[in-house]
């Protein structure tokens, strides 16, 4: 048995035919972190207990209990998400030593439908960045190449999926998070509808932005893990009352005759030729599986990119202000040897514990929200929003989805957009409006870029609000195309 | 009535922060329990810790939407919670949650008597928030008790309409019975369950133009909150007086030495980046709602003193007996019982209210029922019982909370009920007493008060004085 390649419900399948227990199972993967990972360093904690875990599963199966669709699959979990028992840093020393006593919901739902956690994984700060690059515990790298950023912010999670040190990861995605970093490691990567997944216990960047969601190896794996995590919960009163169906048993890769959208507008950002080459090839690949391709505008999307840090930034001054050093987290040694005032005492706490890209949308955000130019900034970006949501809603009412490339480029080198904020932010231009809007959207893996320095290129579909069924079987359609079979065949470096 | 020193008049508008009473708190089911130890009814979520949500708890909803009708407010169908965000140790997301621009409840008003006049106030608005935690400062640090971050608190915000510390002090009053009438409040300034900050400034009279105002926090009694005012009044145009600018600050008052001080001043209005709180959705409120809970809202103080007065009560009186519910409730039912509403507001409001007092209780306390006290005064309406009599009945019933029957029998306060009985022994004390009759009938009436303390004397005290004087007067001039 291939545990490296295997998808979840053949997995299930052997355990409860016990070809394979869920303690190999996690002895294998915590062997491949320990062996492989000081490459990647897309781990900021390794759960050693896995193992015990495992065992208590195992004698659970061995009583033929009803152990759950996720069974023994070891995930990996972003830092962002809390996990009782386990560090939640949101990879930022303002949380350094922070071990919550409680599950964000997604973990809760995972473990409950038998998953064990493997460890936490690395991102940017506080989810702010596209390269994994502002992360208190360093840089992840690209399994691909590891002079590459793998993305970001969830990069450890793409990582970690790429070169199979987990079965699944949970990733966050507030302006392409998940999506950018799937495509850049070659794995399948899904934010959700906005409301469809539990925010509760994931440490909120931008409250009206932020969803989790899964970045696996197969969009069936992404389909199943989808239907754990999505729900309503009483913990968050933005969840939606809407039933989650079964998308992994309704997966249909028939898209004949379905109209797919192609933004006019993002056809003139593109300007790497491997994206542009891989994008043409997927729109050729979709059309011989029968779908009719069309052109839609959304004009203002040109505006997503601004809007996004206006609003998520502005969210984020909010949302990071808790963290002030009273209660939990890291406080400034200078406390132990002096007696300061509130305001050094804030100052220093906050000084130290955050990084210059968390400063940097602190005060972006701040002075967005300011009496006087909050008019100006964040209320017209709300208006704006509103305004983006009903173009794209019109423009679904021509087709079933939209495809477009993730990125403007494939993952870059370490370093190489780290001193230039503006340029990484432009890095978002397609992820963004799928946010800002709610929408559901996926990044799937198609292609690779040309030449020696081979790197992933993948392609994101977004659907219509609550229809990931729709995004999945066009997802679905994708992998089975002769592109991906052939990229699937394609093995990072670091495996 | 307006204050009036020397061409200056005082503009004041009031917030009072009502905390509604729940089980849980507003965004989390930590308990609210007042008596609980220092940071026991806390959670991740009051704590404000990463990731945690805050979830509304209905029953706030409900409550806020009673006192806003109570208060004649407008409900708006839709409201949304806003974040003001500021930096405290005690404020443990760095932010309250709180409403801005579209509160719940607005454009309301409220009516009360000051001197036997009715006042009218407006209500601004009233909004829900959060309350946050308490810090209690030492020297070299600070303790924290998060106990009351998340209590729900219903801030209600008076137009600048009052004119005296009187007119303000009847305004948080009237607040405070509306609450407690509604249930929604405890109303215990104390404790904290009710707090008035008032906003006070002056102006000459006739000026348009507001002064600068000055806010007085943390006064925990209706009497402080006059005193200060007043002082504040005098203070300030004082200050105008002698040409010197008054701040925008906040006070606080000092009760021992009966001033008010600077607690801290206010530079720039401070900007707290208020915007629409992105992890609660907006409060929707339908007509149905609205017309369920106003049917709920029982008669409020102001409607009651109305209706005492048409009963023939006196003003000040109606006032005092509708200001609590439950006195005003105890009232209606004696009265309705013994079919007399002046004796029974006379009674409550004297002799109840004065035990009361003694014993530092409140009406829910006390040991009688009203169908006890009610059927005391059956007994001295139909003179059964003396005056007299019925005040060492009345005061054993509220220690012993055994009824006047049971304590007119076991004592031996026979009643004097047979009134041909009380004729025979006035008969004999005129006839055994036949020289001083004699003397009486010459002129000398001091005598009449022989005759009733012997009357006295005989029946133990338990003939009513009346009654006996009555029939003395009636067989002297007899025979």
């Amino acid at each position: 048995m291939d545990l490296l390649q295997i998808n979840f419900s053949d997995y299930a399948h052997a355990l409860k035919n016990k070809k394979i227990s869920a303690t190999e199972t996690a002895q294998f993967f915590l062997g491949r972190v320990h062996n492989l990972d000081s490459k990647l360093n897309s781990f900021t904690y390794i759960n050693e207990n896995i193992i015990e875990e495992a065992k208590l599963l195992d004698q659970r199966i061995s009583r033929n209990e009803n152990v759950g669709p996720l069974a023994g699959v070891i995930f990996g979990i972003k830092d962002m998400l809390c996990t009782q028992g386990m560090p939640s840093t949101a990879a930022s020393k303002m949380l350094s030593g922070f071990v919550p006593p409680y599950d964000s919901t997604v973990v809760a739902r995972l473990k409950s439908a038998g998953a064990l956690i493997i460890g936490k994984l690395n991102q940017d700060e506080f989810a702010m960045g596209s390269s994994n690059e502002t992360s208190v515990y360093g840089a992840c790298k690209n399994p691909w190449n590891i002079k590459h950023v793998p993305g970001g912010s969830s990069g450890g999670s793409a990582a970690a999926q790429s070169a199979r040190l987990t079965m699944g990861t949970i990733g966050t995605d507030t302006g392409g998070s998940i999506r950018q970093p799937a495509s850049f490691c070659g794995v399948v990567g899904v934010k959700p509808t906005y409301s469809r997944v539990s925010r509760y216990g994931i440490v909120a960047y931008a409250s009206s932005l932020d969803q989790a969601g899964p970045i696996v190896s197969s969009v069936s794996d992404a389909a199943l893990t989808l239907e754990t995590i999505c729900g309503q919960d009483s913990f968050d009163q933005t969840t939606a009352d809407i039933k989650v169906e079964k998308m992994s048993t309704h997966l249909d890769a028939n898209i004949k005759g379905k109209k797919i959208g192609i933004v006019k507008e993002y056809l003139t950002g593109i300007s790497d030729s491997d994206i542009e080459i891989n994008f043409q090839k997927a729109i050729n690949a979709v059309k011989i599986l029968g779908a009719e391709v069309i052109e839609i505008s959304i004009p203002l999307t040109q505006y997503a990119v601004p809007m996004y840090y206006i609003i998520s930034a502005s969210e984020a001054s909010s949302n990071l202000a808790r963290y002030d050093g009273v209660k939990y987290g890291y406080r400034t040694l200078a406390d132990q040897s002096s007696h300061l005032s509130l305001d050094d005492f804030y100052s220093l706490n906050r000084g130290e514990g955050f990084g210059s890209e968390v400063k940097r949308r602190i005060m972006l955000g701040t002075y967005a929200l300011s009496s006087g130019y909050s008019d100006e900034f964040y209320i017209k970006a709300c208006k704006v929003r509103r305004l983006l949501q009903q173009q794209f809603i019109s423009a679904f009412e021509k087709c079933d989805i939209i495809m477009s490339p993730v990125t403007t480029t494939p993952a870059f080198e370490i370093g190489q957009k780290s001193t230039d904020p503006l340029k990484m932010y432009l890095n978002d231009i397609f992820t963004t409006s799928t946010n800002l809007c709610g929408f559901p959207g996926m990044s799937v893996p198609f292609g690779t870029t040309t030449g020696t320095n081979v790197l992933p290129i993948g392609i994101q579909l977004t659907a219509p609000h609550f229809q990931e069924q729709t995004l999945l079987n066009f997802a679905f359609a994708i992998e089975n195309t002769e592109e991906a079979c052939n990229f699937r065949k394609l093995k990072p470096n670091v495996y | 009535m307006s204050t009036n020193y020397q061409g200056y008049e005082a503009v004041i508008g009031i917030e009072v922060h009502v905390q509604l009473k729940t089980k849980s708190k507003i965004f989390c089911s930590d308990g609210t329990d007042f008596s609980a130890g220092d940071n026991e009814n806390i959670s991740p979520i009051s704590l404000g810790m990463p990731g945690t949500l805050p979830a509304l708890n209905e029953a706030v909803l409900d409550l806020a939407i009673k006192t806003g009708l109570a208060l004649n407010c407008h409900i708006r169908p839709k409201s949304y919670f806003a974040r003001k965000n500021y930096f405290y140790p005690d404020l443990p997301k760095g932010y309250q949650i709180s409403q801005y621009e579209e509160p719940i409840c607005e454009n309301g008003y409220i009516e009360f008597n000051v001197n036997n006049e009715l006042k009218k106030v407006s209500i601004t608005r009233a909004h829900l928030e959060e309350d946050a935690g308490k810090s209690t400062h030492f020297s070299e640090y600070t303790l924290l008790n998060y106990n009351r971050a998340g209590i729900p608190l219903l801030e209600i915000v008076s137009g600048p309409d009052m004119k005296s510390a009187k007119e303000a002090a009847e305004y948080c009053k009237s607040i405070r019975s509306i609450v407690q009438y509604l249930e929604v409040c405890d109303g215990n300034l104390d404790e904290g369950s009710l707090r008035c900050d008032c906003n006070v400034s002056v102006k000459k009279i006739g000026d348009k133009q507001l002064g600068t105002k000055v806010e007085i926090k943390n006064l925990n009694s209706f009497r402080f909150i006059e005193k200060a005012i007043d002082f504040e009044i005098e203070r300030q145009i004082d200050d105008c007086l002698s040409n010197k600018k008054i701040i925008q600050e906040t006070r606080l008052y000092d009760p021992d030495k009966n001033r008010t001080f600077t607690m801290r001043i206010k530079e720039d209005a401070q900007d707290y980046r208020y915007f629409i709180d992105p992890d609660l959705m907006p409060l929707i409120v339908s007509d149905e709602k609205i017309k369920n809970l106003r049917s709920q809202i029982p008669e409020l103080p102001i409607q009651k003193s109305k209706r005492f007065v048409q009963l023939g009560l006196l003003e000040n009186e109606a006032d005092v007996l509708s200001s609590d519910k439950y006195l005003a409730l105890f009232f209606e039912a004696v009265a309705r019982k013994s079919k007399n509403y002046k004796l029974s507001a006379n009674w409550i409001l004297g002799e109840v209210l004065r035990f009361m007092n003694e014993k530092d209780q409140t009406i829910q306390q006390i040991k009688i029922s009203s169908d006890q006290l009610a059927q005391l005064i059956i007994l001295i309406e139909n003179r059964t019982l003396s005056g007299k009599i019925a005040k060492v009945v009345f005061n054993e019933m509220m220690e012993t909370g055994q009824s006047a029957e049971f304590i007119i029998e076991s004592k031996g306060y026979k009643k004097v009920t047979d009134l041909s009985e009380l004729d025979k022994i006035i008969q004999n004390v005129i006839d055994i007493n036949p020289l001083q009759v004699a003397e009486y009938k010459s002129g000398k009436e001091k005598l009449f008060s022989f005759f009733i303390g012997n009357i006295m004397k005989i029946t133990q005290g338990q003939a009513d004085p009346d009654v006996a004087s009555e029939i003395l007067k009636r067989k002297l001039n007899q025979s």
